[in-house]
Formats: structure tokens, sequence, C-alpha cells
């Protein structure tokens, strides 16, 4: 276990540490809110933050496994794609965003546009997400334990939304798909890596209408030569 | 006896617009098509160099030394980018563009020592393999963004802004959505793409300065950081830029090009390049970071003088994307059956979202894709890279310099009074700089 104190060191030399290491427990103190912390990680380590931290923490992720106790200011995890992020309590807005892969684990609440153009990650929130949440979310899965704020999952693509509270509003081309039985299976799987104790038939699944998928024109032109025809 | 004599043109209903009403009643659809602005706006051609006679010396037009290099980065990145000539490649897309399109490009620009830049929907192999210096961008949408590609580019361009559409996102229609494309973005094949206009998480000049210190992070402080804005408040956004903590800032003009965009768009937002730059280079001077800063200029550079009247207003370097792609084949007179044969003619060709290129530039079909030989495309554009370098040189010895760095707006004259205001040189023949009193002008 290696600590690395932010009251003394610079940002530069605990990331420089953390970025180098190629495996390794790491503990890092007096965070006192830094900006970017334990971002662009790429090795099985583990690192714990012992205090809140700001934007961007573990952004870009690959591979480590990083907990925060405390809060977390905005882009949590932003284009995670593999390993796993954790914080014990709430996310500023865009936790998440344009993740690719791995797991972000939120115990308390995140607030606007988590998950927003999510690839693939998959976003287990154990309290609420505010408004615009999973804005143009393209893969992956966003499984909220509370509520939703207003125009959830707009302009989604292939993501899969899953909240067990209210959703103030669904966004453009939103709606509410049918719970079948791998969803639940997944939830099951999800919930327990998440260390989260829900019970999965309290969850209403989310998703694409498929609407906006191409612009749809007319061809009055056509018709009208249709027309024509079929009256000759 | 003829009775034409009673057909008058509208020029407010012309034959044109009323074809742009017909096809909108039509389809229910506005019009998205590829290119530039199209319509006559005041350009570099408005202004002309000031030759030395009695009061300046020129350099001999060949042999003389007129150096061309520019370093862009250096003011924070241990690793800045240093470029032979002042034109790069903009940045354009693989899935917008062919795999063989993008290997010309970088073929062209790695012969003579400038860098391309990738585009919305990640980086390539080939791109990377055929580029010596290759600038990644940072775009809203994010598709294909990972941290590999990061730390094995030369430098980062965070998009804010285009210059064909400042404010709007990219499109890309599905029919150039084939499987590889559709697996780089993580699309569904087929869609038409319509990527995020505004960063997922970050709104604002400070929340940028703070997403910089990240991209720094994650890449060691040793790559540049460009930002890139469209031209539409570029005093305001490039200071902005600047105080984000930009190493460079990237000015894309009106007449810059996009893949695919609503033509209303390209044609009605943003400000011409020639009225962008004087106030880019304002904004960089009033900072303090005129040269400190460099400022890339681009939208509608064609020659080495367009080169040239950008670097005497005070531009480090430009940045070409249209006139690369004709360079190495787009629109080519050679393909004008072709090109007819799908509804268009060789010059007019800007359908680029449609992806029939018969040129097999701008496209994702592999029949059309293979026509475009790489190495014969590369050498064009590296021909013309060439040129617009000796022309550049050519009047920079003309006006005495001994670098092309060392042209300054004294050695321009505007032809028209719109292109005086804009460019902030005096109209030909006269002292006269419309908005500018004497002493303005002497505490230039």
């Amino acid at each position: 276990m290696t600590s690395l104190d932010l009251s003394t060191g610079s940002l530069r030399d605990v990331n420089a540490a953390l970025q180098t290491a190629e495996s390794g427990e790491f503990v890092i103190t007096h965070p006192q809110g830094a900006h970017a912390l334990a971002c662009g990680l790429n090795a099985s380590v583990e690192v714990k933050i012992e205090g809140p931290v700001g934007y961007y923490c573990a952004g870009m992720n690959q591979l480590a496994t990083v907990l925060v106790d405390g809060n977390a200011g905005t882009g949590l995890a932003e284009n995670i794609m593999s390993g796993s992020v954790t914080i014990t309590g709430n996310a500023g807005q865009s936790a998440a965003a344009t993740g690719h892969g791995g797991l972000v684990v939120i115990h308390g609440n995140a607030s606007a546009r988590c998950g927003i153009s999510m690839k693939g990650v998959d976003i287990v929130v154990g309290g609420n997400v505010g408004h615009m949440s999973a804005f143009m979310a393209q893969a992956g899965n966003l499984v909220v334990l509370g509520d939703a704020g207003d125009d959830l999952g707009d302009s989604i693509y292939e993501a899969r939304l899953f909240v067990r509270g209210s959703v103030a509003s669904l966004g453009a081309d939103c709606i509410e798909k049918e719970m079948r039985p791998e969803h639940l299976e997944f939830l099951t799987t999800c919930l327990t890596e998440s260390g989260m104790d829900a019970d999965v038939s309290g969850f209403r699944r989310y998703g694409s209408a498929r609407t906006l998928y191409n612009f749809q024109p007319d061809d009055v032109d056509a018709a009208s030569e249709s027309t024509e025809r079929s009256d000759g | 006896m003829s009775n034409e004599w009673h057909l008058q043109k509208s020029h407010t209903f012309s034959p044109e617009v009323m074809a742009e009403i017909r096809r909108a009643a039509n389809t229910g659809v506005y019009s998205i098509r590829g290119f530039g602005a199209k319509r006559q706006l005041p350009n570099f051609d408005d202004l002309v160099f000031l030759g030395a006679s009695m009061s300046r010396y020129p350099l001999e037009g060949y042999r003389e030394s007129c150096g061309t290099d520019v370093v862009l980065g250096a003011r924070n990145a241990s690793e800045p980018i240093h470029l032979d000539i002042p034109v790069t490649i903009a940045g354009m897309s693989f899935g917008s563009l062919s795999a063989n399109a993008k290997e010309a490009l970088g073929r062209g620009a790695s012969a003579v020592g400038t860098s391309t830049t990738t585009g919305d929907g990640g980086m390539t192999d080939e791109e990377r393999s055929h580029s010596t210096k290759l600038v990644y961008q940072y775009l809203p949408s994010r598709y294909g963004m990972n941290p590999d590609d990061l730390r094995r580019a030369d430098a980062i361009e965070v998009v804010v802004g285009q210059g064909a559409k400042p404010g709007g996102g990219g499109m890309l229609m599905g029919q150039k959505i084939d499987a590889r494309v559709a697996s780089m973005r993580t699309l569904p094949e087929g869609v038409d793409q319509r990527s995020a206009c505004r960063h997922p998480d970050w709104t604002g000049p400070d929340d940028l300065e703070i997403k910089i210190i990240e991209l720094r992070e994650i890449t060691g402080w040793r790559k540049p950081i460009y930002v890139k804005i469209g031209a539409a408040r570029p005093y305001y956004d490039t200071a902005l830029a600047v105080k984000a903590g930009a190493d460079v800032v990237v000015v894309d003009g009106m007449q810059g090009g996009t893949a695919a965009t609503q033509d209303v768009f390209i044609e009605h937002v943003g400000i011409p390049t020639l009225a962008a730059v004087p106030e880019a280079v304002r904004a960089l001077k009033e900072l303090g970071m005129h040269r400190t800063v460099q400022l890339i200029v681009a939208g509608g550079i064609r020659s080495g003088a367009d080169v040239a009247k950008a670097l005497a207003l005070g531009a480090d370097a430009v940045s070409i994307g249209t006139a690369a792609l004709v360079a190495i084949g787009d629109n080519d007179p050679a393909l004008d059956e072709e090109y007819r044969a799908i509804g268009s003619a060789a010059g007019y060709w800007d359908q680029y979202q449609a992806g029939n290129d018969p040129a097999g530039i701008t496209t994702q079909d592999p029949v059309l894709a293979s026509r475009l030989d790489p190495e014969l495309a590369g050498r064009r554009l590296a021909n013309y890279l060439k040129v617009l370098t000796l022309e550049a040189q050519t009047l920079a010895r003309a006006c005495g310099k001994s670098h092309v760095h060392n042209l300054e707006p004294q050695d321009l004259a505007a032809l028209t009074v719109e292109a005086a205001a804009m460019a902030g040189v005096p109209l030909a023949g006269t002292t006269w700089i419309p908005g500018k009193d004497e002493t303005d002008r002497e505490s230039d």
C-alpha cells in the first residue's frame, strides 16, 4: 500500500505515480477537491481517494479500480474505457459521460446529464439522477435506484435505461419498454457487482423508439406520379 | 417577333430560390450538403500586397533565404510541433472520407513536413501510420475517443466549433455508416448520425480550463493543445480560448467546408475568414499572447497568396480542407460524365453526404474508394502544398521579408471598402481604414 498526500505533493506527481504503476494499491489523502485526479490510469492498480474530488476524477480510466470516499464534481469517470470507479457520495453533472466500458457506481445522487453520450459503460446510481441523463446515449446500461429528472434518454440510441423510481419526463424518442427475463437477469448481476441491494422486480426499462434514426423525407412528386399511373 | 422582352427575372425569387422552394415542398426535409459557403463573400482576393520599391528592399525571388517553418504549442507543451511549412491539413473524419483519402492526406502532408488532423469519428491506424505529425480532434460526440489514441497523437485539438456551422454539430448520413464506421462510433449501421453540438462534460471557458488540465495530465503535459472555434465572435472566443489554456487557437471562417450540414447553416451562420483574422489577432495582442499562442486560420484558403495574406494579418499558419480534397481529385473534370450521371457536374459536386463520390474520396463504398490511389493522390497533395509555400515565399520576398512570419499588415492594401474595414488595412491608394481614425492607427 502506497500513500500519496496531495497536501504535500503536486497533482502532477500524484498522477504520474499512478499512471506509471503497473500494479499495486494506493491511498490518496487530502484530495481537497482536486481536479483531474487519478485520470488516465491504464493498469490494474487499486486506488482509494480519501475525501472529495473535483472535476474529471478517474477520467478515461482503463483497467484500474478507483474508490472515492466522498463526493465528486463534474465529469466523474468521463470516457471510462474499462475497470471500475465507485464513489460513496454524490456526483456532479455529466458523471460517466461518453464512457465506452467498465463500471461506474455512485452510491449517492448524480446530477444532470448522468451517462450523457454513454457508449458502453454500465452506470449504477443508488439515488436519483438529474435532468437530461442518458442524453444521446449510444450503448451500455444506466441503472437508477431512485428517480430520474426531466428528459431522460433524449435522442437515445441503443443504451438501456432502468429506473426503479419515478421519471419526471422522457426525452425525444425515448419510450418505456417491456422488462424481459434477460433484463432482470442483467439487473441482478449488475446490482450484485455494484454492491447494491434492491429488488429487481421494481425497475422499469426505457430505450429508443428509433423513430429519429433516419430522416423521413416525403416524396410528393413520386406520390403524384403513382396516382397518375393508377388513374391511367 | 419575340415576346421575351417581358420575361423579367426576379432577384428575390430567382430560379434557384424557386427550385429550392419546390424541393422543400416536395420532401419536407431541409437541404443537406457538403462543401462550404458558395455565396460570394469578402475574401483575401480583396487584398493586395504592396511590393518593395523605394522604401523597402525586396529579396531575390528564388535564392535568398525565406523561412517557412513554424513551431506550434510551446506555451505549455514539452513536445511542441515543428512544421516545415505554415500550411496544415484540417480535421476531416474517416467516415466522411474514405480510408484511402485519409491515407493520401497523410502521405502528402508528411512529404512536406506538415501535419494532418483526425475528425469526428476517431483515429484510424491508416492515418496514424501515414502521418508523421497527427493532430487528434477532441469533439463533442467523442466518437471513437480513447486515451490510447490521445497518447499516440502529436497534438490535441479541442473542437468547439467549425466555420461551416458555428453552433452546430456534425452529420454523417446513413449511406456512409457502414459496419466499420458504425463500429468506430458505437452507432447502429445505416443511422443518419447527428453529432452533438456541445461538449458533454464542460460548458464555458472556466470548465474548459479544467478539461484542458485533464487532457494535459493524461498526456503528461507533452502534447500541444489547440482550441478550434468557428468564426462568429473571434475576438471574444480567442481571448477565452487563451484564458482556458490553449497553446494554439484555430479560427475557421465561414468558407470552411463540411462533410454534411444543412445548407441554411453553411450559408447563413458565421463570418468570413477575412473578417475573423484581425479580430483574433487583436485579442492575442491585447493579452500579450501574439506569437506565444499560435493562431491557425482556416476557411477558404486556396493559394499561396491566401496563405501570405493570412500570415500578414497575424496568423502563424493556415489550414486547408476543401483545397486539399480538390488537390487529391475531388471535382476532377475527368470525372464529369460520372458526376453528371448522379445529377451534378465536375466543379459543382457538393453532395459529400451521399456516399457515391466517383472520385472515391467522400465515400465508404469499397469499389468507389478503391479508385483513389493514395500514393498518387498523396504526391498531388505534396506538390500542391509545395506550390502554396513557394507562392507565399515569393510574395514575402517581394515585400523584403526573410521569413513568411515577417509579413505584416503594413504590406497590404484593400481593394474594397468592406475589405479595408474587415482587414484593418487602408483602401488602396488612400490612408483610409474605415472605422479607424488616425489616433487609433498610430497606437497600433
